[in-house]
């Protein structure tokens, strides 16, 4: 009974094992929007997996067993870094004993390091909410920082895995110019939103209105991750804004509490790929997010 | 005459328009040039004037072209500076934080007199001290080392009897470049026995200790040792299997005669997703221990005199499992629970060795709770815990000249009747990531009479925020 036992475990291990080994390069992506470029740049020599969904806020993820074993098989770990994920993937990176993807090897790529980011405070001081010293790290927001990253991360796919370089470059070539073609669409067809004033619910949105020359002149979270409160919604009631933008993660309440108290309308965008439907890659991401913004705009 | 006169000046007056009409024709016309050569002024000086536009167009498209190439040259320079930053601040220091815990303890019973009947406690075990006190100040350093190795200081303070006792809880290495999904960590270490015991207490979910963490790990074990784990390369599902060698100088170990080290501990940990939102972990660990003079306080904390003294061995199984889900709106449930059997087995020896007997001991505990989380800031949470003892007692030799079950009952080796549970239920705020506060109540049975418990906890972290286990 007991060499039945151990020979099954043998063959669970074993199988388990060969499993892992096929051709394909395994690709562990800490964002949704990382495993769509991914997928843009890679197509179907990665297999991509992310480790947060929509719906999950990338501040706060577990280091849950799961991730440890996928991390652990990982050949290439895309993540925004800029210390967003710095209150789990530190722990994931110690447990999967996976030396491929630690930081500074080929292995770990850091999307926030190919881009200037924005929002570097002067000054690092806890009541000032949760701020990161590495800048704002929500620069999947703005289509031309994609687009560096792009860059970035296709030399890094063809660097790990040079046996399907051409092919890398090839797919980059093609999303550059896709990308490029929607670049000039999208600018042109948010036009309208140039200029506007923007109240948002959490910072996370800087890289868009970046993009957009959109000017911020007030967030309802009085400090970065802190719960609006009363007290500070009132005072944002004397502000003049155009639009206020929240994500669908956000409480819902003190949006439509100040488009109650000032008409001010309210939009929901993604803040990320597949938050909301019909947003399930890059492109129809971006798409989603001007096609919002310039109906709420235009109304 | 007057008709000629009226004549005369009726033709002077008529002629005057006629005169007036040919001389405004001539200016009319001249009018019509002027206008007409104006407007091809204008025209032309509009022409100017849009080329010029035309012109300042496109050098403004031209200057807003080198703006942007300017600009990502910026963002080159920019990138580099940040990225040396980066480098400079995160590489080279370690992250240093500090964790204070404290509040305010209140029993409707005396707390030195906590005991486990047949349990004798060892370690740190025993309660928070009552009124306001500062529980523990912990002091936090970790860094990769190189490229190979990564290693982590902790620092306790704790006041003990009046006196500041400072407290190397945690040195140790772990190895970061190990092939084949192995690792090492050796130095001081929380030993990985069950799940709550490689966890922080400022990370525990209640603000005092499992009965059973108190009875058999001494409230936390930690040790100096090696530990080596194996990670093994299955797709979804976690599967960790590790050993580890301890000193086995603290409870429950009580002392050191091997170099192979008196405490061994085989320990496996599996771990899985359900969906999208819900996650699980079961851990197994059998701990065996090599137990060379190990002393409890017995009965009574700090009794005066050497307390009463355990050799033999000591054998540990733990069982435990995790279950957490995320709920819409930043709800979350835990579930987690851990069962523990004892088998001890030697010589007890008492009373300054006018006492010795045998010691044949099975015992096990076990506790349950569950946290809901209302909110980023909100939680609440439930535990049971129970004990049981069922201890075999043989004097060999009683010179003291007490009755034989006094000594098996001052010493704390006697198991009663009563098996100790108890009740505890909290509520914590947490208005950030640094910060907690802590309300719990607890309905203690452990000593066979109620004892109602009251903390207000506090729990604060300055400084680099670590990244927490699972």
């Amino acid at each position: 009974m007991k060499s039945f036992i151990t020979k099954v475990l043998w063959a669970a291990l074993v199988l388990s094992v060969s499993q892992n080994a096929y051709a394909k390069l395994n690709v562990f992506t800490c964002e949704p929007e990382w495993a769509a470029l991914v997928k843009e740049l890679a197509g179907k020599k990665a297999k991509v997996f992310s480790a947060t969904h929509a719906r999950q806020d990338p501040h706060f993820v577990q280091a849950r067993p799961s991730l440890i074993a996928k991390l652990r098989s990982a050949d290439l770990a895309v993540c925004t870094g800029a210390q967003l994920e710095t209150g789990w993937m530190p722990m994931l990176q110690r447990r999967a004993r996976n030396p491929k993807v630690l930081k500074g090897r080929d292995g770990h790529f850091e999307s926030a390091r190919h881009v200037r980011r924005l929002e570097i405070p002067g000054r690092l001081d806890r009541t000032e909410g949760d701020v990161h010293g590495d800048g704002n790290p929500h620069i999947q927001l703005d289509p031309r920082r994609i687009l560096k990253v792009a860059r970035a991360l296709s030399k890094r796919l063809q660097k790990i895995d040079p046996g399907n370089e051409q092919i890398y470059k090839k797919r980059f070539q093609q999303f550059n110019k896709r990308w490029k073609a929607s670049l000039v669409k999208w600018k042109k067809k948010a036009g309208s939103v140039k200029g506007k004033k923007v109240i948002v619910h959490h910072r996370e949105w800087i890289y868009l209105l970046d993009w957009l020359r959109m000017k911020r002149v007030g967030s309802l979270e009085p400090k970065p991750g802190i719960p609006p409160t009363i007290s500070h919604l009132s005072d944002l009631k004397q502000r003049t804004a155009d639009l206020v933008i929240i994500s669908p993660l956000n409480d819902k309440k003190p949006s439509k509490w100040l488009r109650k108290q000032t008409g001010i309308p309210v939009v929901v965008l993604p803040h990320t790929v597949g938050a909301v439907p019909n947003s399930k890659d890059l492109f129809a991401f971006f798409d989603k997010i001007v096609h919002q913004l310039v109906n709420k705009v235009s109304k | 005459m007057r008709k000629t006169l009226l004549n005369i000046a009726m033709a002077a007056v008529l002629s005057v328009p006629a005169a007036a009409h040919s001389a405004d024709s001539a200016a009319i016309a001249e009018l019509k040039q002027m206008i007409v050569e104006m407007k091809q002024q204008h025209e032309q000086q509009i022409q100017a004037l849009e080329e010029r536009v035309g012109q300042a167009e496109e050098r403004a498209a031209t200057a807003e072209e080198m703006a942007e190439n300017n600009e990502s040259t910026v963002a080159v320079v920019e990138e580099q500076i940040q990225a040396q930053s980066q480098t400079s601040d995160n590489s080279f220091n370690p992250a240093i934080s500090v964790v204070l815990q404290g509040g305010v303890a209140s029993y409707s019973k005396d707390p030195e007199e906590f005991h486990f009947e047949g349990m004798p406690l060892g370690g740190e075990a025993g309660l928070h001290d009552e009124g306001l006190a500062l529980w523990e100040a912990e002091l936090i350093a970790s860094a990769s080392i190189d490229n190979l190795f990564y290693g982590q200081l902790t620092i306790g303070l704790h006041t003990e009897d009046g006196d500041i006792e400072v407290d190397v809880e945690e040195a140790f290495v772990d190895t970061l470049s190990l092939p084949g999904g192995f690792g090492l960590r050796f130095g001081r270490f929380f030993s990985a026995l069950g799940y709550l015991n490689e966890h922080h207490t400022h990370a525990w979910d209640f603000a005092d200790a499992p009965l059973a963490y108190q009875a058999f790990l001494g409230k936390q074990y930690r040790d100096d040792g090696i530990r080596a784990t194996w990670v093994a390369p299955t797709d979804n599902l976690l599967v960790e299997i590790g050993a580890e060698v301890l000193r086995g100088d603290s409870y429950p170990g009580g002392g050191n005669d091997n170099n192979f080290g008196a405490v061994h501990n085989l320990f496996m940990h599996i771990g899985g997703d359900v969906g999208e939102d819900s996650s699980w972990q079961l851990g197994i660990s059998r701990m065996d221990v090599d137990v060379v003079e190990r002393s409890s306080g017995g009965h009574a904390h700090g009794h005066g005199g050497d307390g009463p003294v355990f050799s033999g061995d000591s054998d540990l199984t733990v069982l435990d499992a995790v279950w957490k889900t995320a709920l819409a709106g930043e709800r979350a449930l835990i579930l987690q629970g851990e069962y523990f059997m004892r088998d001890e087995n030697g010589q007890v020896t008492a009373e300054d060795g006018d006492a010795v007997f045998n010691y044949d001991g099975e015992q096990e505990g076990w506790y349950l709770q569950g946290i809901f989380q209302f909110d980023r800031r909100w939680r609440a949470g439930l535990r049971y815990d129970r004990l049981e003892a069922d201890n075999d007692l043989v004097m060999l030799s009683n010179t003291t000249g007490e009755a034989d079950d006094d000594i098996f009952e001052e010493t704390g080796f006697l198991s009663g009747n009563n098996d100790p549970h108890r009740w505890s239920a909290m509520l914590d705020w947490t208005p950030s990531e640094f910060s907690r506060l802590r309300l719990q109540y607890a309905k203690d049975e452990s000593r066979g009479e109620t004892d109602h418990q009251v903390f207000l906890q506090y729990i604060m972290t300055l400084g680099a925020h670590g990244a927490h286990q699972y």
